[in-house]
């Protein structure tokens, strides 16, 4: 109950008449508010900057440093205020999270210093409000990783114990970190350019000799090409053979597309060599030299813009799809009508549609070789229309591609959405914790309330005062509320594992003739328990069900006492009747089978019993002792008794 | 004609992106809060008309304006704060019901004045005024009797504020019986309606009921 509705708490207690009538039985007694103080300012001095508020305004979040205690420590004496040496800038927000509910995030704030002064004062910053959470996340996902870069940098140095291929996989990948790399890196990029120019040389025609018309050099000096080509290919072989060794996941490297690039680059060489007997697949064995072009990707790995530049692409996938979509269909409805607009003339080049695809792109693309040109009026007038509409299409689309891809190039690999999917999911489920989390706070503080009453039977007021000083008063009212419904509806609120195991038992009853008159007198003494009749709250959770073997598989923290069910009369599930049974007998009564299993789930530590011994001689009203001997306790309820 | 066609094409892409609905030729902007500011009478009016001393009625107000700083609460806003109370279960009709005890002038909005004037008769009034008021809750119709219905509806909204994880299991029947307790207990001429007359009579013998009404007293 975290947000500004504590204002409104007065309300819902003050509506809570309506139950009133429709309850059948008598409410709890409301905690008393001691602390009935009138509303008073509070100064808060940052570091010289003064701040006022009501005392209530801060106590609405009493899990903070200025909602709780914590603040007393920080309390002038002779001022009278609160001094905190911080940055009073940010405490403006802060404060103003407290006045309205909403924690909003100022821009020019700097997000480490405000994650300091959120830490500080106790705030967990997934309450941020939603129209400053983007914000707020996105810069803590640029400083997480301007971190992250930092650290990165200093991840190339060397670790110890590194394997060799271990070493040899960062020096391929950092090629800066040691000079071998680096060597390395070089030379593969020199045999790249090489490779290329090679292949560009390989086709030029060399000067013509007297006995000869101009051919390529790569047929007049074929060995030295080859030789050249096979040295390339060796290079990029052993190069990829090594990165296949080295890398982590070799699977995963093979998939990549470097290692694709890599491996079309080297394959038309060895096919070349395994074809070159057999003459009537030279042709293809010709176009398979297209392939050595390829190696020019290899740059890739020597360039980043490069690799931006396929990401882009990839990325803009969608435009492009559109591009060509659109482009794709003026072109048909501009060829078709040029086609029959041209139809007529004699000796047109347009002899068919696809004929006139071509003049369709090259106009549209405002290119003009000029080859194809209408030469009716109608084919005119149409291929003017043509060339227009061709700048229109072709320009809408390019913007969006080039923002994109400034874009990526100043984010340069971030990755986007997926992280911000997952960050949201654990966001809701951090809120929905905190959500739930109310309602075990009240599971809680029940079965710790009923050690209150304990307490307050013995009378000891300091350990009273501790007890009730634990849970502050807004959430000691809200309990109270709580109580107050389940004493009108005559149910109880239990949390999901026990609800389970009342489900599941329920099913299991085989003796409902007894069974459930005991469970019904169970329920009569629980629904009218008075303070005034004199007996005892019955234990919460106790409850009687038939189960031969009875599986507390979650509830673990229950122990079963087994109760002969002939000596079960008018209270059955009163402490101080199952206290003495439990002196008389804790074991298993099995009588033919006839068992009824009281389980009784009160959590309390063993302190409490040596306090009640100390205090008190004999045992009969309290009815603490021997169960909890039983019980094994909850850790969480132990840590706030055990104050005692 | 040039502020014709920039009007059209304005509303052409507002019917692109369905904020422009061209059949009725409304515009449907999202976004757009219908603000009412509502300021309530004097201070010392209200002193008069409720018991709420000058310093509680101040109080009240700070928390009232902080969480409504239009000063009226709709229902949804009613039902959402009410919610907060009861997390375990839903109690969005238990909430409705409150409002409309609230909603002294039935127009669907709650000001200062209503919210102060109930919360006096609930906090400061004599037991019969807060029997009183908890009889107008009951009447849902507001037609002077609670029927069967109507209290079987307040009783199952009761029943929903307990959600689904109770200790014993909440069943259909629960309800009913407890309808029928009721019944027994406040119709006593047993002609299926509970006035207001018989209701006052019968809660004031149950001690119980006495002793729980003045429970709230010092919330404030």
């Amino acid at each position: 109950m975290a947000t500004g509705a504590a204002a409104w708490f007065p309300f819902a207690r003050a509506a809570a008449i309506g139950w009133m009538p429709v309850a059948s039985c008598p409410m709890p007694l409301a905690p008393r508010d001691n602390s009935k103080k009138q509303d008073e300012l509070i100064m808060l001095n940052v570091s010289g900057r003064r701040f006022q508020t009501w005392r209530t305004t801060l106590d609405r979040y009493p899990d903070t440093l200025l909602g709780s205690s914590e603040k007393d420590f920080f309390y002038n004496e002779e001022t009278k205020e609160y001094f905190f040496d911080r940055d009073p800038d940010v405490f403006r927000s802060i404060l103003n999270f407290y006045r309205t509910g909403k924690l909003h995030y100022p821009r020019h704030e700097c997000i480490s210093s405000y994650d300091e002064e959120l830490t500080f004062f106790g705030i967990i910053p997934e309450i941020i409000g939603d129209c400053c959470y983007e914000e707020y996340k996105d810069r803590k996902r640029e400083s997480l990783e301007r971190l992250q870069d930092d650290q990165e940098e200093n991840k190339d140095a060397k670790l110890p114990n590194m394997n060799i291929r271990q070493t040899m996989w960062r020096a391929f990948e950092y090629p800066h970190t040691s000079t071998m790399a680096l060597v390395f890196y070089y030379v593969t990029g020199f045999f790249i350019a090489v490779s290329v120019i090679t292949n560009v040389i390989e086709t030029v025609p060399c000067g013509a000799t007297p006995h000869r018309k101009d051919m390529p050099c790569g047929e007049r000096y074929t060995v030295a090409f080859f030789c050249m080509d096979t040295a390339c290919v060796m290079i990029f072989t052993v190069e990829y053979l090594l990165r296949l060794f080295a890398a982590p996941s070799r699977y995963r490297f093979m998939r990549s597309v470097m290692s694709i690039i890599d491996v079309v680059a080297i394959l038309p060489y060895y096919i070349g060599l395994v074809m070159t007997n057999n003459e009537d697949v030279s042709g293809a064995f010709v176009t398979l030299r297209v392939f050595r072009v390829f190696r020019i990707f290899k740059f890739s790995r020597h360039s980043q813009g490069l690799r931006i530049l396929g990401y882009t692409l990839k990325s803009c996938a969608s435009e492009l799809g559109f591009l060509l979509f659109s482009l794709t269909m003026a072109i048909i409805i501009f060829a078709t009508v040029m086609f029959y607009a041209e139809k007529g003339s004699s000796s047109t080049k347009f002899t068919s549609i696809p004929a006139s695809f071509w003049y369709t792109i090259v106009t549209m693309t405002t290119l003009g070789y000029g080859d194809m040109v209408p030469k009716t009026i109608a084919g005119k007038i149409f291929g003017s229309i043509c060339s227009l509409s061709g700048v229109l299409v072709i320009a809408l689309p390019v913007p969006v591609i080039v923002s994109n891809f400034s874009r990526i190039y100043h984010q340069n690999q971030r990755a986007d959405k997926r992280r911000a999917q997952k960050v949201l999911k654990t966001r809701l489920t951090r809120i929905r914790i905190a959500k739930s989390g109310s309602a075990n706070a009240f599971l809680q503080s029940k079965r710790n309330g009923l050690l209150n009453e304990l307490l307050e039977l013995t009378g000891t007021r300091e350990l009273e005062q501790r007890l009730i000083r634990s849970t502050s008063v807004l959430e000691s009212q809200h309990h109270h509320l709580l109580r107050c419904l389940e004493k009108t509806t005559a149910h109880e609120f239990v949390d999901e594992h026990v609800f389970e195991q009342n489900c599941l038992e329920s099913t299991l009853q085989s003796y409902p003739s007894h069974s459930s008159s005991l469970s019904s007198q169970d329920s009569d003494t629980f629904c009218c328990c008075g303070r005034r009749s004199g007996t005892r709250n019955p234990l919460p959770h106790s409850r009687d069900s038939v189960a031969p073997v009875s599986p507390l598989g979650p509830l673990q923290e229950l122990s079963a006492l087994h109760i002969q069910s002939s000596q079960l009369s008018l209270h059955p599930s009163s402490r101080s009747n199952l206290n003495l049974r439990a002196e008389d007998s804790i074991r298993i009564n099995c009588k033919g089978g006839r068992v009824t299993t009281a389980i009784i789930s009160l959590p309390s530590p063993p302190s409490l019993r040596e306090g009640h011994h100390h205090h008190h001689g004999p045992p009969q009203r309290r009815a603490t002792p021997s169960i909890q001997t039983t019980t094994s306790s909850t850790p969480t309820s132990i840590i706030k008794v055990s104050a005692l | 004609m040039k502020s014709r066609s920039q009007e059209q094409s304005l509303s052409d892409s507002r019917e692109l992106d369905r904020s422009h609905d061209p059949l009725t030729g409304s515009v449907i902007d999202e976004g757009e809060l219908f603000t009412v500011s509502y300021r309530p009478e004097g201070l010392d009016r209200l002193v008069q008309q409720t018991n709420f001393s000058k310093k509680e009625l101040q109080i009240l107000y700070r928390g009232f304006k902080n969480e409504c700083p239009n000063g009226v609460v709709n229902e949804e806003t009613f039902k959402s704060i009410y919610s907060q109370f009861f997390p375990q279960g839903d109690s969005s009709t238990y909430a409705h019901f409150l409002f409309d005890a609230f909603d002294s002038q039935n127009n669907g909005a709650v000001n200062f004045e209503d919210f102060v004037i109930s919360l006096s008769i609930i906090l400061r009034g004599s037991t019969a005024d807060k029997l009183a008021w908890a009889f107008n809750l009951y009447d849902i119709n507001k037609d002077g009797c609670i029927t069967r219905e109507e209290m079987t509806d307040i009783v199952t909204s009761i029943y929903d504020m307990m959600g689904k994880y109770t200790y014993p299991c909440i069943n259909d029947s629960d309800a009913k019986e407890h309808v029928d307790n009721f019944f027994r207990k406040m119709d006593q001429n047993k002609d299926g309606v509970v006035t207001i007359d018989e209701f006052l009579e019968s809660c004031q013998k149950d001690e119980n009921i006495i002793q729980s009404m003045m429970m709230f007293d010092n919330v404030i």
